[in-house]
Protein backbone atom coordinates (compact mmCIF):
# COMPACT_ATOMS: atom_id res chain seq x y z
CA UNK A 1 0.00 0.00 0.00
CA UNK A 2 2.45 2.50 1.34
CA UNK A 3 4.81 1.63 -1.84
CA UNK A 4 2.06 1.82 -4.29
CA UNK A 5 0.77 5.53 -3.06
CA UNK A 6 4.40 6.63 -3.11
CA UNK A 7 4.50 5.44 -6.73
CA UNK A 8 1.50 7.01 -7.25
CA UNK A 9 2.83 10.83 -6.03
CA UNK A 10 6.21 9.85 -8.26
CA UNK A 11 3.79 9.55 -11.21
CA UNK A 12 2.33 12.54 -10.62
CA UNK A 13 5.05 15.02 -9.72
CA UNK A 14 6.72 13.38 -13.33
CA UNK A 15 3.74 14.14 -14.81
CA UNK A 16 3.35 17.88 -13.98
CA UNK A 17 7.20 18.11 -14.59
CA UNK A 18 6.98 16.75 -18.19
CA UNK A 19 3.67 18.87 -19.02
CA UNK A 20 5.47 22.29 -17.46
CA UNK A 21 8.41 21.57 -19.91
CA UNK A 22 6.44 20.45 -22.97
CA UNK A 23 4.61 23.81 -22.43
CA UNK A 24 7.63 26.11 -21.90
CA UNK A 25 8.97 24.26 -25.40
CA UNK A 26 5.78 25.19 -27.51
CA UNK A 27 6.16 28.55 -25.89
CA UNK A 28 7.65 30.34 -28.38
CA UNK A 29 5.78 28.34 -31.47
CA UNK A 30 2.55 29.13 -29.92
CA UNK A 31 2.53 32.59 -32.20
CA UNK A 32 2.90 30.47 -35.29
CA UNK A 33 -0.11 28.76 -34.80
CA UNK A 34 -1.82 31.79 -34.23
CA UNK A 35 -0.67 34.50 -36.47
CA UNK A 36 -0.86 33.06 -39.85
CA UNK A 37 -4.63 33.07 -39.76
CA UNK A 38 -4.67 36.52 -37.95
CA UNK A 39 -5.47 39.59 -40.57
CA UNK A 40 -4.00 41.88 -37.94
CA UNK A 41 -1.36 39.77 -36.69
CA UNK A 42 1.29 41.16 -34.11
CA UNK A 43 4.21 40.39 -33.19
CA UNK A 44 1.77 40.12 -29.95
CA UNK A 45 0.17 36.91 -28.89
CA UNK A 46 -3.29 37.13 -30.04
CA UNK A 47 -5.98 34.55 -31.00
CA UNK A 48 -7.27 35.60 -34.22
CA UNK A 49 -11.04 36.92 -34.55
CA UNK A 50 -11.98 35.83 -36.67
CA UNK A 51 -10.12 32.97 -38.39
CA UNK A 52 -9.11 34.01 -41.77
CA UNK A 53 -7.10 32.76 -44.91
CA UNK A 54 -6.72 36.47 -45.89
CA UNK A 55 -2.79 36.35 -45.13
CA UNK A 56 -2.63 33.46 -47.36
CA UNK A 57 -4.16 34.93 -50.21
CA UNK A 58 -1.82 37.65 -49.72
CA UNK A 59 1.19 35.05 -49.97
CA UNK A 60 -0.27 33.90 -53.15
CA UNK A 61 -0.20 37.28 -54.62
CA UNK A 62 2.82 37.96 -53.80
CA UNK A 63 5.09 36.84 -56.97
CA UNK A 64 8.20 37.36 -54.86
CA UNK A 65 7.62 35.33 -52.38
CA UNK A 66 5.98 32.22 -54.27
CA UNK A 67 9.02 32.65 -56.60
CA UNK A 68 11.01 31.75 -53.92
CA UNK A 69 9.14 28.65 -52.57
CA UNK A 70 9.57 27.41 -56.38
CA UNK A 71 13.39 28.10 -56.24
CA UNK A 72 13.35 26.52 -52.62
CA UNK A 73 11.56 23.01 -54.38
CA UNK A 74 13.63 23.23 -57.78
CA UNK A 75 17.39 23.15 -55.55
CA UNK A 76 15.74 20.96 -52.87
CA UNK A 77 14.66 18.43 -55.74
CA UNK A 78 17.87 19.01 -57.82
CA UNK A 79 20.29 17.88 -54.73
CA UNK A 80 17.79 15.07 -53.63
CA UNK A 81 18.19 13.63 -56.94
CA UNK A 82 21.76 13.88 -56.75
CA UNK A 83 22.07 12.91 -53.90
CA UNK A 84 19.68 9.79 -53.63
CA UNK A 85 21.70 8.97 -56.86
CA UNK A 86 25.17 9.12 -56.15
CA UNK A 87 24.78 7.69 -52.38
CA UNK A 88 23.16 4.90 -53.61
CA UNK A 89 25.66 3.81 -56.13
CA UNK A 90 28.37 4.67 -54.01
CA UNK A 91 26.76 2.88 -51.34
CA UNK A 92 26.36 -0.61 -53.29
CA UNK A 93 29.60 -0.30 -54.27
CA UNK A 94 31.24 -0.22 -51.00
CA UNK A 95 28.83 -2.88 -49.84
CA UNK A 96 28.87 -5.29 -52.54
CA UNK A 97 32.29 -4.52 -54.39
CA UNK A 98 35.80 -5.92 -53.41
CA UNK A 99 37.29 -2.33 -53.75
CA UNK A 100 40.19 -2.15 -52.27
CA UNK A 101 40.56 0.26 -49.75
CA UNK A 102 37.02 0.51 -48.79
CA UNK A 103 37.58 1.08 -45.26
CA UNK A 104 39.74 3.50 -45.69
CA UNK A 105 37.22 5.54 -47.97
CA UNK A 106 35.06 4.97 -45.46
CA UNK A 107 36.87 6.55 -42.57
CA UNK A 108 38.16 9.68 -44.57
CA UNK A 109 34.75 10.13 -46.15
CA UNK A 110 33.53 10.80 -42.22
CA UNK A 111 36.68 12.72 -41.32
CA UNK A 112 36.28 14.82 -44.16
CA UNK A 113 32.43 15.83 -43.89
CA UNK A 114 32.52 16.05 -40.18
CA UNK A 115 35.81 18.60 -40.75
CA UNK A 116 34.94 20.82 -43.52
CA UNK A 117 31.65 22.60 -41.99
CA UNK A 118 29.53 25.34 -43.86
CA UNK A 119 30.95 27.79 -41.99
CA UNK A 120 34.75 26.82 -41.94
CA UNK A 121 34.52 26.31 -46.03
CA UNK A 122 32.18 29.27 -47.08
CA UNK A 123 35.18 30.86 -48.45
CA UNK A 124 36.55 28.42 -50.39
CA UNK A 125 32.88 27.23 -51.83
CA UNK A 126 32.76 30.61 -52.87
CA UNK A 127 35.87 30.48 -54.90
CA UNK A 128 35.44 27.17 -56.29
CA UNK A 129 32.19 28.34 -57.39
CA UNK A 130 33.27 31.62 -58.65
CA UNK A 131 36.23 29.82 -61.00
CA UNK A 132 33.63 27.34 -62.37
CA UNK A 133 31.29 30.22 -63.22
CA UNK A 134 28.35 29.00 -61.28
CA UNK A 135 27.81 32.19 -58.76
CA UNK A 136 24.00 33.40 -58.97
CA UNK A 137 22.92 30.08 -60.47
CA UNK A 138 20.51 27.20 -59.05
CA UNK A 139 23.30 24.59 -59.60
CA UNK A 140 25.83 25.90 -57.31
CA UNK A 141 23.20 24.98 -54.70
CA UNK A 142 23.07 21.96 -55.67
CA UNK A 143 25.65 20.55 -56.34
CA UNK A 144 27.65 22.24 -53.16
CA UNK A 145 24.74 20.45 -51.13
CA UNK A 146 25.47 17.11 -53.28
CA UNK A 147 28.82 17.58 -52.07
CA UNK A 148 28.55 18.24 -48.51
CA UNK A 149 25.37 15.39 -48.09
CA UNK A 150 27.20 12.88 -50.15
CA UNK A 151 28.94 11.47 -47.09
CA UNK A 152 26.64 10.73 -44.27
CA UNK A 153 24.26 9.33 -47.22
CA UNK A 154 26.36 7.34 -48.33
CA UNK A 155 27.11 6.04 -44.82
CA UNK A 156 23.59 5.57 -43.98
CA UNK A 157 22.91 3.58 -47.17
CA UNK A 158 25.92 1.48 -46.63
CA UNK A 159 25.17 0.32 -43.38
CA UNK A 160 21.57 -0.14 -45.09
CA UNK A 161 23.12 -2.89 -47.72
CA UNK A 162 25.41 -4.49 -45.70
CA UNK A 163 22.26 -5.49 -43.55
CA UNK A 164 20.49 -6.80 -46.09
CA UNK A 165 21.22 -10.44 -46.96
CA UNK A 166 23.20 -11.42 -50.20
CA UNK A 167 21.54 -14.33 -51.37
CA UNK A 168 18.91 -12.41 -53.57
CA UNK A 169 21.29 -10.79 -56.37
CA UNK A 170 23.78 -14.29 -55.68
CA UNK A 171 20.81 -15.96 -57.15
CA UNK A 172 19.99 -13.47 -59.77
CA UNK A 173 23.86 -13.48 -60.67
CA UNK A 174 23.92 -17.33 -60.69
CA UNK A 175 20.58 -17.08 -62.99
CA UNK A 176 22.67 -15.13 -65.78
CA UNK A 177 21.98 -11.26 -64.56
CA UNK A 178 24.21 -8.96 -65.48
CA UNK A 179 25.70 -6.94 -62.60
CA UNK A 180 23.67 -3.76 -63.94
CA UNK A 181 20.73 -5.98 -64.40
CA UNK A 182 21.25 -7.22 -60.91
CA UNK A 183 21.79 -4.20 -59.06
CA UNK A 184 18.30 -2.91 -61.02
CA UNK A 185 16.11 -5.06 -60.48
CA UNK A 186 17.14 -7.15 -57.46
CA UNK A 187 19.23 -4.83 -55.30
CA UNK A 188 17.42 -1.39 -55.83
CA UNK A 189 13.51 -2.66 -54.66
CA UNK A 190 15.10 -4.15 -51.43
CA UNK A 191 17.44 -0.92 -51.05
CA UNK A 192 14.37 1.69 -51.50
CA UNK A 193 13.09 1.68 -48.24
CA UNK A 194 16.38 2.86 -46.94
CA UNK A 195 16.74 5.23 -50.24
CA UNK A 196 13.42 7.06 -48.92
CA UNK A 197 14.96 8.16 -45.78
CA UNK A 198 18.00 9.31 -47.20
CA UNK A 199 16.10 11.29 -50.14
CA UNK A 200 13.57 12.84 -47.05
CA UNK A 201 16.64 13.22 -44.80
CA UNK A 202 18.70 15.37 -47.53
CA UNK A 203 15.87 17.54 -48.60
CA UNK A 204 14.84 18.63 -45.43
CA UNK A 205 18.27 19.77 -45.01
CA UNK A 206 18.45 21.41 -48.26
CA UNK A 207 14.96 23.18 -47.79
CA UNK A 208 15.68 24.45 -44.36
CA UNK A 209 19.17 25.27 -44.98
CA UNK A 210 20.25 29.27 -45.29
CA UNK A 211 23.77 30.02 -45.40
CA UNK A 212 24.98 28.04 -48.58
CA UNK A 213 22.42 29.91 -50.86
CA UNK A 214 22.84 33.27 -48.89
CA UNK A 215 26.41 33.18 -50.04
CA UNK A 216 25.99 31.80 -53.09
CA UNK A 217 22.88 33.80 -54.86
CA UNK A 218 23.01 37.45 -54.93
CA UNK A 219 20.19 37.61 -57.55
CA UNK A 220 16.62 38.29 -56.06
CA UNK A 221 14.56 35.91 -58.69
CA UNK A 222 17.20 33.02 -57.52
CA UNK A 223 16.75 33.21 -53.81
CA UNK A 224 14.90 30.50 -51.73
CA UNK A 225 11.92 30.66 -49.30
CA UNK A 226 14.82 30.19 -46.93
CA UNK A 227 16.84 33.70 -47.56
CA UNK A 228 13.46 35.60 -48.70
CA UNK A 229 12.05 35.49 -45.50
CA UNK A 230 15.42 36.71 -43.60
CA UNK A 231 15.72 39.73 -46.17
CA UNK A 232 11.49 40.24 -45.37
CA UNK A 233 12.14 40.54 -41.58
CA UNK A 234 15.49 41.75 -41.30
CA UNK A 235 15.81 44.51 -43.98
CA UNK A 236 12.75 45.77 -45.22
CA UNK A 237 11.98 48.09 -42.26
CA UNK A 238 8.96 47.16 -40.02
CA UNK A 239 8.53 43.75 -41.12
CA UNK A 240 4.97 42.61 -42.60
CA UNK A 241 3.91 40.17 -39.91
CA UNK A 242 0.54 39.15 -41.42
CA UNK A 243 2.34 38.35 -44.42
CA UNK A 244 5.70 36.95 -42.76
CA UNK A 245 3.51 34.32 -40.62
CA UNK A 246 1.69 32.50 -43.32
CA UNK A 247 4.45 32.42 -45.61
CA UNK A 248 6.52 30.54 -42.73
CA UNK A 249 3.97 28.11 -41.95
CA UNK A 250 3.84 27.48 -45.83
CA UNK A 251 7.30 27.23 -45.80
CA UNK A 252 7.52 24.80 -42.96
CA UNK A 253 4.50 22.14 -43.86
CA UNK A 254 6.45 20.08 -46.62
CA UNK A 255 8.80 19.41 -43.31
CA UNK A 256 5.85 18.88 -41.55
CA UNK A 257 4.83 16.36 -43.80
CA UNK A 258 7.47 14.66 -44.33
CA UNK A 259 8.42 14.45 -40.52
CA UNK A 260 4.55 12.81 -39.83
CA UNK A 261 5.33 10.68 -43.29
CA UNK A 262 8.64 9.04 -41.66
CA UNK A 263 7.06 8.98 -38.40
CA UNK A 264 4.35 7.10 -40.00
CA UNK A 265 5.76 4.59 -41.68
CA UNK A 266 9.30 4.14 -40.05
CA UNK A 267 9.10 5.64 -36.56
CA UNK A 268 11.30 8.70 -36.27
CA UNK A 269 14.44 7.24 -35.31
CA UNK A 270 17.84 8.53 -36.05
CA UNK A 271 20.68 6.86 -37.88
CA UNK A 272 24.51 8.22 -36.86
CA UNK A 273 25.17 11.53 -37.54
CA UNK A 274 21.72 12.49 -39.07
CA UNK A 275 21.32 15.99 -38.65
CA UNK A 276 24.02 17.78 -40.12
CA UNK B 1 34.35 -21.46 -50.70
CA UNK B 2 36.41 -18.26 -52.03
CA UNK B 3 34.97 -14.69 -51.19
CA UNK B 4 33.03 -14.06 -54.32
CA UNK B 5 32.03 -10.58 -54.54
CA UNK B 6 28.60 -9.48 -56.14
CA UNK B 7 30.18 -6.13 -58.10
CA UNK B 8 33.91 -6.28 -60.29
CA UNK B 9 35.82 -4.10 -58.87
CA UNK B 10 35.87 -2.11 -62.45
CA UNK B 11 32.01 -1.97 -62.46
CA UNK B 12 32.57 -0.67 -58.29
CA UNK B 13 34.69 2.26 -59.53
CA UNK B 14 32.12 3.58 -62.08
CA UNK B 15 29.32 3.09 -58.95
CA UNK B 16 31.79 4.84 -57.07
CA UNK B 17 32.39 7.74 -59.54
CA UNK B 18 29.93 10.31 -59.29
CA UNK B 19 29.34 10.76 -55.60
CA UNK B 20 33.70 10.57 -55.69
CA UNK B 21 33.22 13.87 -58.21
CA UNK B 22 30.78 15.74 -56.21
CA UNK B 23 32.97 15.08 -52.69
CA UNK B 24 35.54 15.76 -54.17
CA UNK B 25 35.11 18.85 -55.63
CA UNK B 26 33.01 20.14 -52.98
CA UNK B 27 34.42 18.78 -49.52
CA UNK B 28 37.85 17.46 -50.38
CA UNK B 29 39.09 20.40 -52.44
CA UNK B 30 37.84 23.16 -50.23
CA UNK B 31 39.45 21.91 -47.34
CA UNK B 32 42.52 22.17 -49.12
CA UNK B 33 41.80 24.80 -50.61
CA UNK B 34 40.93 27.31 -47.74
CA UNK B 35 44.40 26.02 -46.70
CA UNK B 36 46.24 27.92 -49.51
CA UNK B 37 43.68 30.74 -49.52
CA UNK B 38 44.57 31.30 -46.19
CA UNK B 39 48.33 32.57 -47.08
CA UNK B 40 47.01 35.14 -49.07
CA UNK B 41 45.53 38.09 -49.19
CA UNK B 42 42.79 37.47 -51.82
CA UNK B 43 40.19 39.80 -51.53
CA UNK B 44 36.75 40.15 -53.10
CA UNK B 45 37.32 42.83 -55.18
CA UNK B 46 40.56 45.15 -56.81
CA UNK B 47 43.42 43.79 -57.49
CA UNK B 48 44.26 40.70 -54.85
CA UNK B 49 40.96 39.27 -56.05
CA UNK B 50 42.30 38.30 -59.25
CA UNK B 51 46.33 38.24 -58.31
CA UNK B 52 46.36 37.48 -54.66
CA UNK B 53 49.82 37.88 -52.89
CA UNK B 54 51.53 34.75 -50.77
CA UNK B 55 52.06 36.82 -47.33
CA UNK B 56 52.78 33.90 -45.33
CA UNK B 57 51.32 33.65 -41.88
CA UNK B 58 50.41 37.35 -41.69
CA UNK B 59 46.78 36.39 -41.68
CA UNK B 60 47.37 33.89 -38.57
CA UNK B 61 49.47 36.95 -36.79
CA UNK B 62 46.49 39.19 -37.55
CA UNK B 63 44.54 36.86 -35.68
CA UNK B 64 46.28 36.02 -32.67
CA UNK B 65 47.73 39.43 -32.40
CA UNK B 66 47.62 39.97 -28.63
CA UNK B 67 46.91 43.47 -28.48
CA UNK B 68 43.21 43.30 -30.35
CA UNK B 69 42.98 39.77 -29.48
CA UNK B 70 40.28 39.71 -26.75
CA UNK B 71 38.90 43.25 -28.21
CA UNK B 72 35.21 42.70 -29.21
CA UNK B 73 34.80 41.83 -33.08
CA UNK B 74 38.18 40.03 -32.69
CA UNK B 75 38.96 36.84 -33.92
CA UNK B 76 40.22 36.14 -30.07
CA UNK B 77 36.87 37.47 -28.74
CA UNK B 78 34.84 35.39 -31.38
CA UNK B 79 36.63 32.12 -30.30
CA UNK B 80 36.17 32.31 -26.30
CA UNK B 81 32.96 33.47 -27.02
CA UNK B 82 32.24 30.23 -29.15
CA UNK B 83 33.93 28.56 -26.32
CA UNK B 84 31.61 29.44 -23.65
CA UNK B 85 28.65 29.41 -26.26
CA UNK B 86 29.37 25.33 -26.64
CA UNK B 87 30.11 24.60 -22.78
CA UNK B 88 26.49 26.24 -21.82
CA UNK B 89 24.23 25.45 -24.57
CA UNK B 90 25.68 22.27 -25.90
CA UNK B 91 27.21 20.61 -23.02
CA UNK B 92 24.85 21.72 -20.66
CA UNK B 93 22.12 22.94 -21.89
CA UNK B 94 21.37 20.37 -24.77
CA UNK B 95 22.83 17.45 -22.76
CA UNK B 96 21.54 18.15 -19.80
CA UNK B 97 18.13 18.90 -20.95
CA UNK B 98 18.46 15.79 -22.98
CA UNK B 99 18.97 13.75 -20.39
CA UNK B 100 15.73 15.15 -18.15
CA UNK B 101 13.50 15.24 -21.04
CA UNK B 102 13.79 11.53 -22.19
CA UNK B 103 14.31 10.27 -18.09
CA UNK B 104 11.09 12.58 -18.38
CA UNK B 105 9.37 10.62 -21.06
CA UNK B 106 10.14 7.47 -19.58
CA UNK B 107 7.91 7.50 -16.76
CA UNK B 108 4.99 9.53 -17.91
CA UNK B 109 1.55 8.19 -19.56
CA UNK B 110 2.11 7.97 -23.39
CA UNK B 111 0.04 11.10 -24.28
CA UNK B 112 1.93 13.10 -21.97
CA UNK B 113 5.16 11.76 -23.91
CA UNK B 114 3.91 12.40 -27.23
CA UNK B 115 2.96 15.99 -26.53
CA UNK B 116 6.81 16.63 -24.76
CA UNK B 117 8.94 14.84 -27.41
CA UNK B 118 6.54 16.75 -30.26
CA UNK B 119 7.05 20.14 -28.80
CA UNK B 120 10.81 19.66 -28.43
CA UNK B 121 11.07 17.66 -31.73
CA UNK B 122 9.23 20.52 -33.66
CA UNK B 123 11.98 23.10 -32.26
CA UNK B 124 14.29 20.63 -33.68
CA UNK B 125 12.92 20.36 -37.88
CA UNK B 126 11.45 23.51 -38.48
CA UNK B 127 13.34 25.50 -40.70
CA UNK B 128 15.92 27.71 -39.22
CA UNK B 129 15.06 30.81 -40.44
CA UNK B 130 11.24 30.21 -39.43
CA UNK B 131 12.46 29.37 -35.60
CA UNK B 132 14.53 32.59 -36.02
CA UNK B 133 11.61 34.68 -36.72
CA UNK B 134 9.54 33.05 -34.12
CA UNK B 135 11.97 34.24 -31.64
CA UNK B 136 12.64 37.41 -33.18
CA UNK B 137 8.50 37.79 -32.58
CA UNK B 138 8.59 35.73 -29.14
CA UNK B 139 11.40 38.68 -27.40
CA UNK B 140 9.69 41.46 -28.98
CA UNK B 141 9.55 44.28 -26.39
CA UNK B 142 6.50 45.60 -26.76
CA UNK B 143 4.34 42.85 -27.70
CA UNK B 144 6.24 39.35 -27.09
CA UNK B 145 4.62 36.64 -25.66
CA UNK B 146 7.87 36.41 -23.34
CA UNK B 147 7.34 39.79 -22.36
CA UNK B 148 3.65 39.30 -22.10
CA UNK B 149 4.03 36.54 -19.78
CA UNK B 150 6.24 38.29 -17.14
CA UNK B 151 4.45 41.37 -17.24
CA UNK B 152 1.00 39.13 -16.34
CA UNK B 153 3.39 37.68 -13.31
CA UNK B 154 4.06 40.95 -12.28
CA UNK B 155 7.55 40.86 -13.15
CA UNK B 156 9.50 43.33 -15.12
CA UNK B 157 9.43 43.21 -18.94
CA UNK B 158 13.17 42.74 -20.69
CA UNK B 159 14.59 44.23 -23.87
CA UNK B 160 16.23 40.78 -24.06
CA UNK B 161 18.24 40.65 -27.34
CA UNK B 162 20.05 44.18 -26.52
CA UNK B 163 20.52 42.77 -22.39
CA UNK B 164 21.18 39.55 -22.25
CA UNK B 165 22.26 38.88 -26.25
CA UNK B 166 24.67 36.17 -25.23
CA UNK B 167 22.24 34.42 -22.73
CA UNK B 168 19.23 34.54 -25.90
CA UNK B 169 21.25 32.98 -28.10
CA UNK B 170 22.66 29.98 -25.38
CA UNK B 171 18.61 29.55 -24.22
CA UNK B 172 17.92 29.63 -28.12
CA UNK B 173 20.18 27.37 -28.94
CA UNK B 174 19.29 24.85 -26.28
CA UNK B 175 16.07 24.91 -26.89
CA UNK B 176 17.04 24.47 -30.53
CA UNK B 177 18.80 21.19 -30.33
CA UNK B 178 17.85 19.40 -27.04
CA UNK B 179 15.61 17.13 -29.22
CA UNK B 180 19.01 15.58 -30.26
CA UNK B 181 20.30 14.34 -26.85
CA UNK B 182 16.73 13.74 -25.97
CA UNK B 183 16.20 11.19 -28.66
CA UNK B 184 19.70 9.56 -28.04
CA UNK B 185 19.25 8.79 -24.63
CA UNK B 186 15.40 7.58 -25.16
CA UNK B 187 17.03 4.87 -26.97
CA UNK B 188 19.70 4.61 -24.72
CA UNK B 189 17.37 3.88 -21.97
CA UNK B 190 15.07 1.39 -24.16
CA UNK B 191 18.54 -0.70 -24.63
CA UNK B 192 18.54 -1.47 -20.51
CA UNK B 193 16.73 -4.14 -19.44
CA UNK B 194 13.74 -3.72 -17.77
CA UNK B 195 14.10 -6.34 -14.99
CA UNK B 196 17.09 -3.54 -13.91
CA UNK B 197 14.49 -1.10 -12.82
CA UNK B 198 12.26 -3.97 -11.34
CA UNK B 199 14.58 -4.93 -9.44
CA UNK B 200 15.56 -1.18 -8.11
CA UNK B 201 11.65 -0.69 -7.91
CA UNK B 202 11.08 -3.48 -5.90
CA UNK B 203 13.96 -2.85 -3.73
CA UNK B 204 12.33 0.62 -2.89
CA UNK B 205 14.88 2.96 -5.15
CA UNK B 206 14.20 6.34 -5.76
CA UNK B 207 13.96 7.50 -9.65
CA UNK B 208 16.71 9.81 -8.68
CA UNK B 209 19.01 6.42 -7.58
CA UNK B 210 17.89 4.58 -10.31
CA UNK B 211 19.57 7.37 -12.89
CA UNK B 212 22.17 8.02 -10.92
CA UNK B 213 23.22 4.38 -10.19
CA UNK B 214 21.61 2.13 -12.68
CA UNK B 215 21.11 3.94 -16.17
CA UNK B 216 23.71 6.35 -15.83
CA UNK B 217 26.78 4.12 -16.08
CA UNK B 218 25.25 1.81 -18.18
CA UNK B 219 24.64 4.75 -21.04
CA UNK B 220 28.01 6.15 -20.11
CA UNK B 221 29.07 5.84 -24.15
CA UNK B 222 26.10 7.04 -25.34
CA UNK B 223 27.00 10.19 -23.12
CA UNK B 224 30.59 10.23 -24.81
CA UNK B 225 28.84 10.14 -27.78
CA UNK B 226 26.61 12.50 -27.97
CA UNK B 227 28.75 15.39 -25.89
CA UNK B 228 30.88 14.95 -29.05
CA UNK B 229 28.54 15.42 -31.29
CA UNK B 230 26.66 17.89 -30.15
CA UNK B 231 29.81 20.15 -29.07
CA UNK B 232 30.97 19.39 -33.29
CA UNK B 233 27.57 21.02 -34.08
CA UNK B 234 27.65 23.78 -31.83
CA UNK B 235 30.56 24.74 -32.39
CA UNK B 236 29.87 25.00 -36.32
CA UNK B 237 26.27 26.22 -36.11
CA UNK B 238 25.01 29.22 -37.54
CA UNK B 239 21.54 29.98 -36.83
CA UNK B 240 22.32 32.84 -34.08
CA UNK B 241 22.38 34.56 -36.78
CA UNK B 242 19.06 34.30 -38.11
CA UNK B 243 18.11 36.21 -34.71
CA UNK B 244 21.23 38.52 -33.91
CA UNK B 245 23.09 38.88 -36.85
CA UNK B 246 25.99 38.65 -34.59
CA UNK B 247 24.88 41.65 -32.45
CA UNK B 248 24.61 44.04 -30.71
CA UNK B 249 28.07 45.39 -31.11
CA UNK B 250 29.42 42.08 -32.03
CA UNK B 251 28.32 40.31 -28.59
CA UNK B 252 27.02 37.32 -30.40
CA UNK B 253 29.36 37.24 -33.05
CA UNK B 254 30.15 33.39 -32.76
CA UNK B 255 33.05 32.20 -34.85
CA UNK B 256 30.63 31.28 -38.11
CA UNK B 257 29.48 34.45 -37.92
CA UNK B 258 33.06 36.13 -37.83
CA UNK B 259 34.09 34.22 -40.70
CA UNK B 260 30.87 35.51 -42.74
CA UNK B 261 31.59 38.92 -41.85
CA UNK B 262 35.38 38.83 -42.25
CA UNK B 263 34.93 37.23 -45.45
CA UNK B 264 31.75 38.97 -47.43
CA UNK B 265 31.09 42.21 -45.09
CA UNK B 266 34.59 43.13 -45.21
CA UNK B 267 36.15 41.48 -48.35
CA UNK B 268 39.09 39.65 -46.59
CA UNK B 269 38.68 36.31 -48.12
CA UNK B 270 42.37 35.82 -46.97
CA UNK B 271 41.90 36.50 -43.60
CA UNK B 272 38.18 34.52 -43.71
CA UNK B 273 39.93 31.66 -44.99
CA UNK B 274 42.98 31.62 -41.85
CA UNK B 275 39.60 31.33 -40.05
CA UNK B 276 38.28 28.79 -41.49
CA UNK B 277 41.22 26.72 -40.88
CA UNK B 278 41.31 27.37 -37.29
CA UNK B 279 38.07 26.18 -37.00
CA UNK B 280 39.20 23.26 -39.23
CA UNK B 281 42.00 22.06 -37.24
CA UNK B 282 39.20 22.28 -33.78
CA UNK B 283 36.65 20.15 -35.76
CA UNK B 284 39.26 17.90 -36.43
CA UNK B 285 40.94 17.46 -32.98
CA UNK B 286 36.87 16.50 -31.89
CA UNK B 287 36.04 14.52 -35.16
CA UNK B 288 39.29 11.99 -34.42
CA UNK B 289 37.85 11.60 -30.88
CA UNK B 290 35.09 10.60 -32.26
CA UNK B 291 36.16 8.30 -34.82
CA UNK B 292 38.75 6.66 -32.41
CA UNK B 293 35.58 5.97 -30.07
CA UNK B 294 33.19 4.73 -32.46
CA UNK B 295 35.86 2.37 -33.81
CA UNK B 296 36.62 1.18 -30.14
CA UNK B 297 33.04 0.30 -29.70
CA UNK B 298 32.88 -1.66 -32.80
CA UNK B 299 35.54 -3.54 -32.10
CA UNK B 300 33.99 -3.99 -28.64
CA UNK B 301 31.17 -5.54 -30.57
CA UNK B 302 32.48 -8.13 -33.08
Amino acid sequence: MQISRSIYMRRAIFSVAASLVGVVFALPLVWFIFAPFNARAELGLAIPSPFTLSNFVTVFQNSFAMHALLNSLIQAFGGVILVGGAATLAAYALSRSSIPGKRAVTYILLLFSSVVSGSAAMVPIFLIISAIGLIDTHLAVILVFAGGLLPTAMFILRDFIDAIPKSYEESAMVAGASPIQTFFDVALPVIRPGIVVVVVWAFVNIWGSFLIPFILLRKDTLMPASVAIYSFYSEAGTPIVTLLAAYSLIYSLPVIVLYLFVNWKFGFRFFGGIKS
Amino acid sequence: MKKFSLLSTRAGAVFLAPAAALVGVFVIIPFFWVIVVSFTNRTLLGRTAVDPDFVGLQNYFTLFNPATFFTRGQFGFSLILTVQFVIFSALIGQALLGLILAWLSQSVSPTLKNFLQTAVIAAWILPEVVIGFAWFAFLDYDNGTLNMIMRSLGLPPGDWLLQQPFWVIVIFNTWRGAAFSMMLFNSAFQSIPPSYFQAADVAGASSWQKLRDIALPLIRGHVVTDLILITMWTFNVFTPFLLTNGGPSYRTELLSIYTYRVAFKDFEFGRGAAVGVVIMLINLAFALIYLQIAKKKKAEAE
